[in-house]
């Protein structure tokens, strides 16, 4: 079983729709999971049917007990996050704020401050319209640990791939190059960069092959909107080329691709010509790359 | 007066309105004493820079404080390891190890080492840079360094930086990091008003739709502008007309401005309907901050 993370830089290069293509192509083949917790998109196109939901607690948040408090302010005092706050007469811990260390509850010389475990979101095993399994979370609304929930997805998605003997985890990540991008390339076998030829799409890759080259995983790159910039594609393909990074293909612009989400179509679904030619030998290659 | 500019979704043009807004701004204020601070924290992926030079005022290298271990006054109690929450020390029998990354920097361990074995020391994030493009306009970028995985500490830093370095006669825009979690809601703190930027489609409906949550839950005034407008269908419209959030802007969807984009140009100057455009935008935030124009 192997893992094949899409992601890119810079969001809104076409990482989800690239991602649904491989993912309509390869339902036999693959557990599909969606870790971009923050935004996830990848549910609006494959339809996907909840068999299972679960909370997801991640980390903690104190919570002052009134009674017994001295009012001695050691709390308040040791917070580095401020989250505590002296309201009415009595101290109150903003879970906004609040990240969960515990440095209060070890201060605390009454014992009346207790730590909860905190809800960071939701977590997913769905059928998907191709009858496979999809993997989804929702983080909390302004909730932390979104690379923690990443882990969970990640994982869950690794452990139902094994169990039902499946080819692939296939990975949509998040953008950027923090944690959540980290966490979603832990397990990584292949990586499949999305980039546009774009100042910020050549900026973009250039930091997240940065991270990909530390973490030492095998990679190849997709030039979406190729035709967009044709100076700025060629400038891609020459920084592929002088870290030896495989092309996987060029897909040019085309509006299809968002009528396409439209209809809450995949773009192998929607177009029958060259866009879909394209995505499936991108497939093919991608299979190809990750068993040499 | 600071506003945010934040989306969802990633790629919907947060730094195409962060910066045209800046530079049309500045000209706006040009032959006053107003001023505009145009600043990328997206520190993960900052690309407000490719599009406005200017001539570099100063940079910063940027730390936060992280325990480092002692082994001389160490006693190997393993207090530190029990009390981290985030697993960022381990104790490994002989050994004290930590781990940077996971480190939320809370003090506890600093704190209550009973030997004072675990100094905070400080550890490097990223860099921050600032410039000035004209009496009217600066720009100031947090970018972070590749293997840092988190980009709230210098969201912060760089906010904090922006409170206390940047007073009333400027005008602040942020382009904020993409996403509903930590980092976008660290950016928006200090903002007076912060502009959602979507685009009509379904990906961008659902993700405005999480933002606007979040917003919520933060209770911060805020505003949405549609890019790419003309595209996909009229879903977001609807939504905001009925939930009466106001719509102060729509870009339109035009190949002209994504050629521009592609090469890091600014869109004001070469198409005419994106300028009158982003002169609304800046009409309806004076009306919803109660700002003069």
């Amino acid at each position: 079983m192997k893992e094949i993370v899409v992601l890119s830089g810079k969001g809104g290069a076409g990482k989800t729709s690239i991602t649904a293509g491989f993912a309509a192509l390869g339902a036999k083949q693959l557990v599909l999971a969606d870790c971009d917790v923050d935004a996830a998109d990848m549910h609006l196109l494959t339809a996907p049917e909840i068999l299972r939901e679960e909370d997801f607690y991640s980390g903690k948040t104190a919570r002052v007990i009134t009674e017994g408090c001295v009012h001695c302010f050691k709390c308040m005092e040791v917070c580095h996050f401020d989250a505590v706050l002296h309201k009415g007469g009595e101290f109150v811990i903003d879970p906004m704020e609040c990240e969960g260390c515990g440095y209060c509850y070890h201060i605390c010389p009454t014992h009346t401050i207790e730590m909860l475990p905190r809800l960071a979101g939701k977590f997913y095993v769905s059928k998907t319209r191709f009858d496979n399994t999809l993997v989804h979370a929702r983080l909390g609304i302004a909730a932390d640990n979104s690379g923690k929930l990443v882990t969970k997805v990640r994982e869950e998605a690794k452990k139902i791939a094994e169990s039902q003997q499946m080819d692939y985890v296939l990975i949509d990540a998040s953008p950027g190059i923090g944690c959540p991008v980290v966490a979603s390339l832990t397990g990584a076998n292949f990586v499949v960069m999305v980039t546009e030829p774009t100042v910020s799409g050549m900026h973009d890759l250039s930091r997240v092959y940065e991270l990909i080259e530390k973490l030492h995983l095998k990679s190849g790159c997709v030039i979406n909107k190729a035709d967009l910039n044709k100076k700025k594609a060629e400038e891609i393909k020459k920084f592929l080329q002088a870290k030896n990074i495989r092309l996987l293909c060029e897909i040019p612009y085309n509006i299809k691709f968002t009528e396409a989400i439209s209809l809450g179509k995949t773009i192998v679904e929607y177009d029958k010509g060259m866009l879909k030619d394209k995505i499936v030998s991108t497939w093919e290659k991608v299979k190809e790359l990750i068993s040499e | 007066m600071q506003i945010a500019i934040a989306s969802g979704k990633g790629g919907t043009g947060k730094t195409t309105l962060a910066v045209n807004l800046a530079v049309l701004l500045s000209e706006m204020f040009a032959g006053t004493d107003r001023k505009v601070l145009l600043a990328d924290t997206d520190v993960e992926e900052p690309n407000s820079g490719l599009f406005i030079r200017g001539k570099l005022i100063d940079e910063e290298i940027k730390y936060r404080l992280v325990p480092e271990w002692k082994e001389d006054k160490c006693t190997l109690c393993k207090r530190c390891a029990n009390i981290c929450e985030y697993n960022a020390l381990a104790f490994l029998g002989i050994s004290v190890m930590i781990f940077p990354e996971l480190c939320h920097s809370c003090y506890a361990c600093s704190d209550l080492c009973p030997e004072d074995a675990l100094p905070m020391v400080p550890h490097r994030m990223g860099i921050t840079k600032r410039y000035h493009l004209n009496d009217n306009l600066q720009f100031m970028e947090s970018r972070i360094d590749i293997g840092v995985e988190q980009a709230t500490p210098l969201i912060e830093q760089t906010r904090k930086f922006i409170k206390e370095n940047y007073d009333d006669t400027w005008f602040t825009i942020l382009d904020a990091p993409p996403g509903t979690s930590c980092p976008v809601m660290e950016a928006v703190k200090d903002a007076d008003l912060v502009v959602l930027i979507t685009e009509p489609t379904p990906f961008g409906f659902h993700d405005l739709k999480l933002a606007i949550d979040t917003m919520e839950e933060l209770k911060k005034k805020y505003a949405v502008v549609i890019n790419k407008y003309g595209i996909g269908n009229d879903d977001v419209l609807n939504y905001c007309h009925d939930k009466r959030i106001p719509v102060i802007g729509k870009i339109p969807h035009l190949m002209e401005a994504a050629r521009l984009y592609s090469k890091g140009k600014i869109m004001i100057d070469e198409i005419p309907e994106i300028r009158s455009e982003m002169e609304k935008i800046y009409k309806g935030i004076c009306q919803l901050t109660e700002v003069k124009a």
